[in-house]
């Protein structure tokens, strides 16, 4: 028999229930509010009170309401159905929710039970499988989705029977299988995973060793993210950290890319919303939509489901890497997740920590970045999650805790510097603040050798020194003034610049520009590094400025052009007639 | 609020601080509101049968045999178009003299707006001042704080904005306003003949500090009102959100709960980010647009107010006073409008998005060329033509007083450029370079 309690007490989001028999720490309970039922977890028991926060605003609660545990954690629901979804933090399909207004205690399926899939089958009977095996396939909009054995199922089972090829509904049974004790199990196309625990139905976790293409250049060229790997963007606002993202989201070479907005501004979703069924994919030529699920609890919605909304994304990630897809998960941003703990572990009255977050806060970050990550599969397919989160440092501090503990768990860091946003200088990533360990991983660099060129790691380790030196340069410029430095200071500041403007600047809102694939970024680096390597003869310091300022006016027409047509070529062309302008004989 | 027959009296206070008195009570929910000796107070707190409640006007002078009534509701606001041109407190009673109110009587701080419901914002607001519509458009649905320090004119420029806005109803809340300020607006708002379509949720500085707490929710829910069911595009107009979070810290604290940053409560984000986040275009046509004002100490922006609100908003305002010109300009550097992308380039010219940036980019220019002259090194011709274009950038486009349409400002944007810089100088797509480069 379940659980039942009563509530004792009420402080905000947190209530005391005190219960008749057996909970445990996570438990999901539902609290009877005036005929309306209030999803709460346990997040503490002392004796026979049950802390929970609930996941819905609690006016009106009275002390004495009734309560039921649910003998489960929070869980979500997998199946066909998920791509293209826009879900709450809870998994509720927010497109089924009638009204303007999100109502207190309402509920959706995340999945369409009677949905009808195209059905074949991949495992025979008489086939041994085990947890996360796949037994057929359906298409979920484009998409080989594959029916695996459900990830609860314990053990070793034996396939009895499969279903045949056709139209089955999510709920229908699509396979029979037996344990090792005789007892059949029926399995259908959805099954259930709770959030907080990681799927791990793989056989090994190698490290990364491929490169994610992302279309922004700084990105890429400079610290390219690995798929399978982590990265996060930590920036003071108005640095643009949502607008990388979404490009981000809009170019990745994945197959599907989950976009987790956690405690961020409405808007922000609508504005995805509202484009991804109208852009396309470049590689495919399909809408954006249609290689999106968006999780979405924004600032404004119950604080408890923003902790669970980006669990959620994790989980249906690593369901989708299951399938051995290439999975982008987003999340944006986790400093919301971090305050959401911040308020609980607060209103428990915990001994805080470093500006009252949770002690515990750095094991929680690095747990949940753990969880990505590329895998072989038990039948030998490969899967990823990449995940690139987003931190919003209070005071644009990046010694506070969520950027420190972040900084420890994610492998790439893209920190973003007010004073490039200030210059308009977008995307704002510091050149040379940021980093990618992936750089350094043997298997990256041979990857990118054979992939791209043998010389790749060099040009790349060469631009990031001519930034470093542009800088110093220019910091030398700055205190001895123009003509207190030798003229080569400004030479190797502009040269700087120049690959600045031409590599690292790129603009989101254009058409053409705001896309790089490999083939181009390299083609272009190839021609920065040709304006540096070659001799100049200037006699004065007045003569650099403009020079260097047409040089970049002329790539940046570049930039703005389709690749290799008429036009790019005509300016190429203008290009070398600049250069030999002023080419040292 | 009058007592109906049924409601049970409490007599027995069992503890008061200064802004929270606890009893025990029964049958209580949470957020519900209870009179205290007729002040108006808010259930917090339910541990068993101990309920807390806030006392809005403070505790002075509660003894602990007063009269607790509780009303079985939450805060509510009665609304119809009667509210229009009316004056009230933090609690929704009048102040100017007038009879109170019939209408609908609906719960403030009402439930969120469904993320999928939501219109994307992409109506432009005008407002004439190029430092806004140039550099950073608004849009209807947006919320916007002005960050600025307390000598500035924010209020002047607020108001300015609003009755230029061409907005069906504009609500003013008013949160720890000297009377001098309220007056004002008040006057500001009658001058102009647009009474009528105002309506004010007044706290002055001689009310208690934690009723502000109510004035945002009150101004919000009007909106809502307003904006859901009318179908009409409402400006609400928040000042000053510092001194509504400082009292949301003075509450936390009476809670003992534990302080984060800078003394602010760890909710502090949560909290702002509900009454910001009413911003909203709704499908039927309404809106919501918020301009607020947020006051910094000493122009810091990385103190916990500004801070998180900077992190809701979608961008920022800052004034700034450009001694060059004697005149106060929006700060082209640090203001932004997250929504301009929206409608710029669209609803507005094709170059404006390009002008934009090319201008703002020359005008950064001068500032490191006037850090090098600062520093007593020489100028270049580039530095010395960047410095006389952002002396009449500033004054003809940055200026506050400025009142010209979009288009005017654009022209006014490539007459600079090609008084001051060569074609290849700044850095905009030939094609628009072609199109709009003055002919003579």
């Amino acid at each position: 028999m379940a659980t039942k309690g009563k509530v004792t007490g009420i402080i905000a989001n947190m209530v005391v229930i005190e219960a008749d028999g057996p909970v445990s720490q996570n438990e999901i309970c539902f609290i009877r509010h005036k005929g309306v039922d209030l999803m709460a977890e346990v997040i503490k028991v002392l004796g026979n009170k049950a802390f929970t926060q609930v996941f819905e605003s609690t006016r009106g609660l009275k002390v004495g309401t009734e309560a039921e545990f649910k003998d489960h954690m929070l869980e979500v629901t997998l199946g066909p159905g998920i791509l293209s979804k826009n879900y709450d933090g809870l998994q509720n399909d927010l497109n089924k929710m009638k009204g303007v207004f999100l109502k207190k205690g309402e509920y959706t399926e995340a999945l369409d039970p009677d949905a009808e899939w195209d059905f074949t089958p991949i495992a025979k009977a008489g086939d041994k499988v085990e947890a996360g095996s796949w037994l057929g396939e359906v298409t979920e909009g484009w998409m080989p989705h594959k029916i695996m054995l459900p990830f609860k199922f314990e053990g070793q089972f034996i396939v009895k029977s499969v279903a045949l090829k056709g139209k089955y509904r999510t709920k229908d049974t699509v396979a029979v299988v037996t344990d090792e004790k005789g007892k059949d199990h029926n399995v259908t196309m959805m099954q259930k995973w709770p959030v907080k625990i990681p799927i791990r139905a793989y056989k090994e976790k190698p490290r990364p060793f491929k490169i994610m293409e992302t279309g922004v250049r700084t990105i890429d060229t400079l610290n390219p993210l690995a798929e399978g790997g982590t990265g996060f963007i930590p920036g003071p606002f108005g640095c643009g950290k949502t607008v990388l993202q979404h490009a981000v989201s809009q170019q990745a070479e994945a197959d599907m890319i989950i976009v987790t907005a956690c405690g961020e501004r409405a808007n922000e979703v609508v504005e995805i919303f509202t484009e991804f069924p109208e852009l396309e994919d470049p590689r495919t030529g399909r809408k954006l939509m249609e290689r999106t699920t968006i999780i979405c609890n924004t600032s404004n919605m119950p604080v408890a489901a923003r902790e669970a909304s980006v669990y959620t994304g994790m989980t249906l990630a690593e369901y989708y890497r299951s399938m051995g897809l290439k999975v982008l998960l987003l999340a944006d941003s986790t400093s919301r997740w971090a305050q959401a703990l911040r308020e609980m572990s607060n209103r428990m009255e915990e001994l805080p920590g470093p500006d009252a977050f949770p002690m515990d806060l750095p094991a929680i970050i690095s747990n949940f970045y753990s969880r990505a990550g590329s895998v072989y599969l038990n039948n030998g397919a490969t899967g990823s999650i990449t995940f690139l989160g987003t931190v919003s440092p209070a005071g644009g501090n990046l010694k506070e805790p969520v950027t420190e503990s972040t900084k420890k768990a994610a492998r790439c860091f893209y920190a973003l510097n007010q004073e490039r946003a200030d210059s308009k200088r977008y995307p704002a990533i510091d050149p040379i603040d940021s980093y990618s360990k992936y750089l350094e991983y043997p298997e990256i660099q041979e990857y990118l050798k054979k992939t791209i060129a043998p010389d790749w790691v060099e040009k790349v380790t060469l631009a990031k020194d001519i930034l470093l030196r542009g800088k110093e340069a220019s910091e030398q410029i700055n205190i001895l003034g123009d003509d207190g430095v030798p003229i080569d200071y400004h030479e190797r500041y502009w040269k700087a610049e120049v690959l600045d403007f031409v590599i690292l600047q790129q603009d989101a809102f254009d058409k053409i520009d705001k896309s790089t694939p490999f083939e181009r970024q390299e083609f272009m680096l190839d021609e920065v590094l040709k304006v540096y390597n070659m001799k100049y003869k200037f006699t004065s310091f007045e003569e650099i400025n403009p020079f260097f300022k047409a040089v970049i006016n002329i790539f940046k027409q570049m930039n703005y052009s389709e690749f290799k047509s008429e036009k790019f070529n005509n300016y190429l062309q203008q290009l070398n007639n600049k250069l030999n302008e002023r080419k040292a004989v | 609020m009058e007592t109906t027959a049924f409601q049970k009296i409490y007599t027995k206070i069992t503890q008061i601080t200064k802004a929270t008195c606890s009893l025990k009570a029964e049958g209580v929910g949470n957020e519900e509101i209870a009179t205290v000796n007729g002040k108006l107070a808010q259930v917090v707190k339910i541990q068993g049968d101990t309920v807390t409640l806030q006392i809005f006007s403070g505790t002075e002078g509660i003894p602990t045999n007063a009269e607790v009534v509780f009303m079985g509701k939450a805060p509510t606001i009665k609304v119809s178009d009667e509210l229009a041109g009316r004056f009230f407190n933090a609690y929704g009673d009048p102040i100017d003299g007038g009879p109170s109110v019939e209408g609908k009587e609906i719960e403030i701080g009402g439930p969120s707006v469904n993320p999928v419901r939501r219109q994307q914002p992409s109506e432009l607001i005008p407002t004439g001042i190029a430092g806004i519509d140039l550099n950073n458009t608004l849009v209807t649905g947006q919320k916007i704080p002005f960050f600025a320090d307390p000598d500035q004119p924010f209020n002047q420029v607020m108001a300015m904005v609003a009755l230029r806005a061409k907005a069906d109803k504009i609500i003013l809340g008013g949160m720890g306003l000297s009377n001098d300020d309220y007056l004002f607006f008040k006057h500001i708002f009658e001058n102009a003949g647009a009474l009528d379509r105002i309506i004010s949720f007044i706290n002055t500085t001689e009310n208690p500090p934690v009723e502000r707490l109510l004035v945002p929710d009150m101004a919000l829910t009007t909106a809502e009102y307003f904006a859901h069911e009318k179908h009409q595009k409402v400006l609400v107009l928040l000042t000053d959100m510092t001194l509504y979070a400082d009292a949301l810290s003075i509450v936390s604290n009476r809670m003992d709960q534990i302080p984060s940053k800078d003394s602010m409560p760890g909710s502090l984000y949560s909290d702002l980010a509900k009454l910001y986040e009413k911003a909203v275009q709704f499908p039927e046509g309404g809106s919501i647009t918020i301009i607020a004002v947020a006051t910094l100490s000493g122009g810091d922006i990385t103190h916990a107010i500004p801070d998180n609100t900077g992190y809701i908003t979608e961008g920022q305002l800052f004034l700034r006073r450009d001694t060059d010109i004697g005149k106060v300009i929006i700060d082209p550097f640090r203001s932004l409008s997250r929504l301009k992308q929206l409608v710029i380039g669209k609803q507005t010219r094709e170059d404006h998005p390009q002008v934009m940036n090319a201008a703002i980019r020359l005008f950064a220019d001068a500032a490191n060329a006037k850090t090098k002259l600062e520093n007593g090194f020489d100028l270049n011709d580039y530095d010395e033509r960047t410095l006389k274009y952002a002396k009449e950038y500033s004054r003809e486009l940055l200026a506050i007083d400025i009142n010209i349409e979009i288009d005017a400002m654009l022209d006014t944007g490539w007459r600079l450029f090609a008084k001051y810089f060569n074609k290849s100088e700044i850095g905009i797509k030939e094609a628009l370079v072609a199109k709009y480069w003055p002919k003579n």
